[in-house]
């Protein structure tokens, strides 16, 4: 009896949880303008509440799903009774209502964080981040009862079996990207806050940049994270070894985390220089706008892609507004207020100050472009004016430059000092780096691969260019130490998430160029018994055979691999799956994947006469992509961890490190 | 009219020309960029009626005409004919068809229209779209005075029948197509 209500249990929490919010967004704002400590302290039980019954709507819905209740018509839609259990778990997100109630949860999640993480944050700049996340969860709860509800019931006509999952979000990486891009996501509606708060509250100082920094950093380690997960699982789901197409969905979700990585370094700035500190709250609004101009993009069906589950017109609209209402009253409020906070701190042009404000112009440029891009053909088409779409040569024309451009003066911002640098410094520093990394980076192609290629030694000049003023930097950190324990013990934790970041920098830029430049693919008609050569590794085909799955059949080959003349063979087995539910057929790419090259094969089709076409690749250093970006998102929770956010938590000293002259605790500032 | 140019006010001045500068010259980057990258959709009844650019980069699309899926028993070059029920498309490829590439379904190709009218594709996109007819197809039709709703159905409906002749042969080697 209890087990058949549970769809309307959860619908009735959404309810709940969406008075909470919206007390949580009145309340705690309303005595911030009035003073009331009282209405203030609403804030915190509210953000609480709200959490838990998302949580209870979010845990009525897995049920449903685990007790494959195909009343429930979203489970119908999206889930059959033969899928594996943690298929089933993850369904709940492979659809749309699903994917909003999951966004609703964690943006409901991030503001219980806050709640219980700004113990020490004065009372009214709390009740203004809860109440303008509340205003934020209003709005997406109000979304998905209004448009989106996940409990709608198909009674009394319920169907016997369901629909099934889309077979090619039948995999891992449905587990784990959604929820992982979600995060960074919803993540920034923190900061966003926290720029929303400063403003209504005329408080911007040091103070409030390293409150709002740990939450940048982790949103944006999240989305670093949830992106690469993207790129990796189109790498092998899609069956033809693309790691990024520009497609207008990845678009959307690397518009955020270009601004927010502009954003964490301009916060750099605000704390430790108090400069840039509109710029900042801009970037702020920028962000979390960005993200949610993804959910539209995504949400709304004006795009069709596999991202996009419905298209539902009222959808597109709702979010539309909200992102409207967003947008609109957040640059109002920045236009009342921004002059209130904002202060002039003059600085060199030479200075960690100039060489962190051009990173953040040059990422605001990347994004403008991406952002053209992307919206460019959807505004023709919403005006009427035609149907084009813009293809990948445009965005690598212009992104691959501006990222050059940029890790010319990722090489010069971490040795460089605040407010002023004397160039002799610098070119004393960095003059031995420069003709190491020209030297080798032209010279390593050479080496090790068969044919030299220009844009493949820029892409390691690039890289080597961020790595070695770092690996430079820390020796003269190091070496002024007594021993090399001290010298290591004292350098921050700030210090090495920096290093860290960069360092995933130059990986990933390793990635893009070699395996772009390097790549081979070969396509090839092969029945049993034939054999192709890749890249010094000879393909054989042995034998078609075929295996029946948990619900899916499949056409299967195995595929032995030699290396060179070297006696060591290993099979791959790549699959042609059929679903049943769906009837739709899926490519089951074989990888043999290693740090320096992956071997990917694929099945194409079958040609009929026993042959299938087959994609075969050798794919040079397409690890190192995700890796760089694994390590990017590692430095960002690492400068989270650093020792001055968690006394922080002991001892509030807003003045302490803020404004020290440069040159000083050289070890402490360094976390640009 | 005496301007004092305080050191700050300079820098100030500085940084505005400076971003008045970038965004000018990325503006214009990307327009011109963006000139050169676009490819304009056309379906076959456009593409007969002569809109279409010869040997240009241009998105073509609509059915797949059932019967027309010619393999060279040699390679991986496969002809196939592209249909909105108006007017017909050839196009030429090379390489390995989607997944959803099926008789009866709706396709995108991205290639360059030869001389000779027929259609070279670089890449081939096909989609499983329970409308049948890919949007831009039906809109074309609807510009070009057709009413696109006939050939909607007549699409659903040859769709419809290789579904039903797909399922009764044997599903797991459904290689019809």
């Amino acid at each position: 009896m209890l087990t058949q209500m549970i769809p309307e249990i959860g619908h009735y929490a959404l309810v709940i949880a969406l008075l909470l919010a919206v007390i949580q967004a009145v309340m705690p704002l309303a005595g911030a303008a009035t003073r009331r400590p009282l209405w203030m302290a609403y804030a915190r039980p509210m953000a609480t509440g709200q959490f838990l019954f998302v949580a209870i709507a979010y845990a009525c819905l897995t049920t449903s799903y685990m007790l494959d209740d195909f009343s429930v018509a979203n489970v119908a839609n999206n889930s059959n009774s033969m899928l594996p259990w943690y298929y089933k778990f993850s369904a709940v997100w492979g659809n749309h209502e699903g994917s909003v109630l999951l966004w609703s949860l964690m943006l409901a999640g991030w503001g219980y964080a806050a709640a219980s993480f700004s113990r020490e944050l004065p009372r009214d700049m709390v009740a203004r981040v809860l109440g303008v996340m509340g205003l934020v969860c209003v709005g997406f709860l109000l979304f998905i009862l209004v448009t989106s509800n996940p409990f709608e019931r198909l009674l009394p006509h319920m169907p016997a079996d369901g629909a099934d999952l889309n077979p090619l979000l039948q995999d891992i990486g449905l587990i784990l990207h959604p929820p992982m891009l979600y995060m960074g996501y919803v993540g920034f509606s923190v900061v966003f806050a926290f720029a929303i708060a400063a403003l209504l509250g005329g408080r911007l100082d040091a103070a409030w940049a390293r409150w709002a920094r740990p939450w940048t950093n982790l949103a944006w380690a999240c989305l670093t994270v949830g992106i690469a997960l993207g790129s990796w699982w189109a790498y092998y789901e899609l069956g033809w070894g693309g790691w990024w197409f520009w497609d207008p969905v990845e678009n959307a979700s690397l518009l955020p985390w270009l601004t927010g990585t502009a954003l964490m370094h301009s916060l750099a700035v605000t704390e430790k220089r108090g400069a840039f500190k509109s710029w900042t709250l801009l970037l702020a609004i920028t962000t979390f706008s960005l993200s949610l101009l993804g959910t539209f993009l995504v949400r709304s069906g004006v795009l069709t892609s596999v991202h996009a589950f419905a298209n539902d017109p009222s959808r597109g609209f709702f979010i539309l507004m909200l992102l409207g209402i967003t947008v609109g009253l957040s640059l109002l409020i920045f236009a009342l207020r921004a002059p209130r906070v904002s202060h002039k701190v003059g600085f060199s042009w030479l200075s960690r100050d100039a060489l962190l404000l051009i990173n953040n112009l040059m990422l605001v440029i990347m994004t403008v472009t991406v952002l053209l891009g992307t919206v460019y053909p959807l505004l023709l088409d919403a005006l009427d004016l035609g149907k084009i779409s813009v293809g990948p040569p445009y965005f690598n024309a212009l992104f691959v430059p501006l990222t050059l451009i940029m890790s010319v003066f990722m090489g010069l911002g971490p040795i460089s000092r605040w407010k002023e640098t004397a160039p002799s410094l610098l070119v004393r520093r960095l003059w031995l780096a420069a003709v190491v990394a020209v030297v080798l980076g032209a010279a390593l192609p050479l080496i090790f691969a068969e044919r030299w290629s220009a844009p493949v030694a820029v892409g390691l000049i690039a890289a080597l260019w961020i790595v070695l003023p770092m690996l430079r930097d820390l020796y003269d950190k190091i070496r002024r130490a007594s021993t090399l324990g001290a010298g290591l013990k004292k350098l921050s934790l700030a210090y090495w998430g920096m290093q860290l970041g960069h360092l995933g920098v130059a990986v990933t830029i390793v990635g893009v160029a070699v395996v772009s430049n390097y790549n081979i693919e070969r396509n090839v008609r092969m029945g049993p018994g034939d054999s192709v050569q890749v890249a010094g590794y000879t393909f054989t085909m042995i034998e078609l055979t075929d295996r029946r799955g948990a619900n899916f059949l499949a056409d299967r080959a195995v595929i032995e691999v030699q290396r060179g003349d070297s006696n060591r063979r290993f099979t791959m087995n790549p699959e042609k799956r059929l679903y049943l539910a769906t009837g739709m057929p899926m490519t089951q790419v074989a990888l043999r994947p290693g740090l320096f090259r992956d071997l990917y094969v694929a099945m194409g089709e079958d040609l009929g006469d026993g042959s299938w076409a087959m994609r075969v690749q050798y794919k040079p250093f397409v690890r190192w992509l995700w890796l760089g970006a694994l390590l990017m998102s590692i430095g960002g929770v690492l400068a989270v961890a650093d020792k001055r956010y968690r006394r922080m938590a002991t001892a509030p000293d807003p003045e302490e490190t803020a404004l020290k002259p440069a040159g000083g605790d050289r070890g402490k500032e360094a976390t640009a | 009219m005496t301007l004092s140019l305080t050191p700050k006010r300079k820098q100030k001045l500085y940084v505005i020309l400076g971003l008045v500068a970038l965004a000018a010259i990325a503006v214009g980057l990307t327009l011109y960029a963006l000139r050169a990258n676009i490819n304009l959709f056309f379906s076959p009844v456009q593409i007969a009626a002569g809109e279409a650019p010869i040997e240009r980069q241009i998105r073509a699309g609509g059915m797949v005409r059932e019967g027309t899926v010619v393999r060279n028993p040699d390679s991986l070059d496969v002809e196939f004919t592209v249909t909105d029920y108006v007017d017909d498309l050839r196009v030429h490829y090379s390489g390995i068809l989607p997944d959803l590439f099926r008789e009866g379904q709706g396709v995108v190709v991205v290639g360059q229209l030869q001389q000779s009218g027929y259609l070279k594709a670089d890449q081939v996109l096909a989609r499983h779209d329970e409308n049948y007819m890919p949007p831009e197809v039906a809109q074309a039709l609807e510009e070009a005075g057709y009413k696109p709703e006939d050939f909607q159905q007549k699409a659903a409906d040859v769709a419809k029948r290789l579904e039903a002749e797909d399922a009764n042969g044997d599903s797991a080697t459904s290689s019809s197509y």
